[in-house]
């Protein structure tokens, strides 16, 4: 079966917080409208609603059912969800494509990161028998994997901390950002460590967020976007979940993820990498042979704004509206899930 | 706008198959057991399933109490139900006798007292009931770092 063309035609973010007391319902309505508004679409024009986020965080099972009020089940709809970052649930929404059952997508995230401790949630997901009864955070699992790349000398602290200051620096341009300083690497190396070798500006701020993307396919996306976020390649692979026979310096997922979405092909203008941890994105770049004439994380990235389960998700939306607005022509976009890299997701998508 | 904390937990008991029931019942005894893969790497935790082959495993090799930090990372601030309640270090530490390393916690009480490459041994939980926590955390080796 010849491989259909999918493109990403509009997407909508709200501004990232923290402390919010809305509802996940009342997240992600906005960003839902939004999106739709955009492309002028009528709502049942859209074949397939796909949702990521995390019951964990909510503290209740089957906490995304109540996100269809935020979508309207009447008249019936084919919608799914899947349990972990939005970035997850665009690429179920781009093989739903592929089967031909539909045209036009919606994908959607929510998390409310700052409502409960993120980091001691998140270890829920971690192996329940080895490391969940220990209770280790992600922030703590992260700073082994930074030790270790900087025993190996792939890396400095100085290198993490001008990770740092670019994208505190860039989130500067970015309304939607939540942390930004204008700040050098000096000056964050000056400040102590949280979870050694990890200072606070070395871990993504958690925040709270949602967000929605509309991929079509073919002429639908032709009529939906004047310039179309084409997605030319996309792949996802797993390292093990054991900690203890993972590389710690180096993400073999993440480079297989990337040669198979033909990240190496050509030049690649701006990557949108889901790097939590400043010395995550170092070994992203590395994985994926990113070179000096891609620019990562224009936006700020994960580290500025961090809500998990919707943080994938924003990667896409900022990767593709670089397309829209024709800054750049050829784009990547990345999501990772679970503890040190352990999965990997990568997308490369193009203009006209 | 007010917010009231909720706090959900789902005690519930599942059983943990062949290979870790046998893990646990060693580590309740008081021995540390691996599994040894098809090419010759020994796992602690026990693999169930060889990581190259798919094959089941079921070569157990005993292990020593001792062994090395391959990284460390500094928990400044306990949090609930970690290992220790002073600061103290993660660690993934390879046992003697075993290639691939378990997480765990070493109990420095100073971060300028560990590295890459310090010798641990075992300490013991007083009341073991089968599980990773009978490892209570692992102690330095004095001098020999």
């Amino acid at each position: 079966m010849a491989r259909r063309d999918v493109a990403i035609v509009a997407t909508a973010q709200r501004p990232n917080e923290v402390g919010s007391t809305l509802t996940s319902v009342e997240l992600i309505l906005p960003v839902i409208n939004d999106v739709i508004t955009k492309v002028g679409i009528e709502r049942q024009k859209i074949g397939f609603w796909c949702h990521g986020s995390c019951d964990y965080m909510s503290g209740q099972p089957f906490s995304f059912v109540a996100a269809v009020d935020a979508i309207g089940a009447w008249p019936p709809i084919v919608e799914s969800h899947v349990e972990g970052d939005g970035a997850l649930a665009l690429y179920e929404a781009w093989v739903k494509i592929q089967t031909g059952e539909c045209d036009v997508a919606l994908v959607f995230s929510n998390g409310k990161t700052t409502s409960g401790p993120i980091d001691r949630i998140l270890n829920l997901q971690a192996d329940p028998y080895m490391v969940t009864p220990l209770w280790p955070g992600f922030d703590s699992l992260a700073a082994l994997q930074a030790r270790a790349c900087l025993d190996a000398g792939v890396l400095s602290e100085a290198d993490m901390a001008e990770v740092a200051a670019r994208s505190y620096r860039d989130a500067l341009n970015n309304p939607i950002a939540y942390a930004k300083e204008n700040v050098t690497a000096e000056q964050l190396l000056a400040r102590p460590y949280t979870t050694a070798p990890l200072r606070a500006h070395d871990c993504g701020v958690p925040v709270d967020g949602a967000n929605a993307i509309i991929l079509a396919a073919g002429d639908a996306a032709r009529g939906l976007a004047g310039r179309p976020a084409w997605i030319r390649g996309i792949d996802h692979r797993i390292d093990t979940q054991r900690l203890g026979a993972r590389s710690m310096v180096e993400s073999s997922s993440a480079a297989i993820a990337a040669a198979n979405a033909g990240a190496g092909d050509d030049r690649i203008d701006i990557a949108e990498l889901h790097a939590p941890y400043t010395h995550q994105e170092i070994l992203l770049r590395r994985a994926m042979n990113l070179g000096e004439g891609t620019h990562v994380n224009p936006s700020g990235g994960a580290l500025v704004s961090n809500p998990a389960m919707a943080a994938g998700l924003a990667r896409f939306a900022e990767a593709a509206e670089s397309v829209f607005s024709g800054s750049a022509d050829r784009v990547l976009a990345h999501c990772t899930s679970g503890p040190m890299l352990q999965q990997n997701l990568v997308c490369v998508m193009e203009g006209d | 706008m007010f917010t009231a904390p909720l706090v959900v937990a789902y005690p519930y008991k599942r059983t943990v198959g062949t290979l870790l029931s046998r893990f646990f019942q060693s580590l309740q005894e008081g021995r540390l057991e691996g599994t040894k893969g098809s090419d010759g790497r020994v796992y602690f935790p026990p693999a169930e399933f060889d990581p190259v082959t798919g094959r089941q495993l079921d070569e157990w090799v005993t292990l020593a109490e001792t062994g090395t930090v391959v990284t460390w990372a500094w928990q400044s601030v306990p949090q609930p139900d970690q290992p220790l309640e002073r600061p103290f270090a993660w660690a993934l530490i390879t046992l003697d006798g075993a290639d691939v390393p378990l997480l765990h916690a070493v109990d420095a009480g100073d971060m300028a007292r560990i590295r890459t490459g310090s010798r641990v041994k075992v300490r013991w939980a007083d009341e073991r009931s089968g599980g990773i926590r009978d490892i209570a955390c692992f102690d330095l080796l004095e001098g020999a770092s």
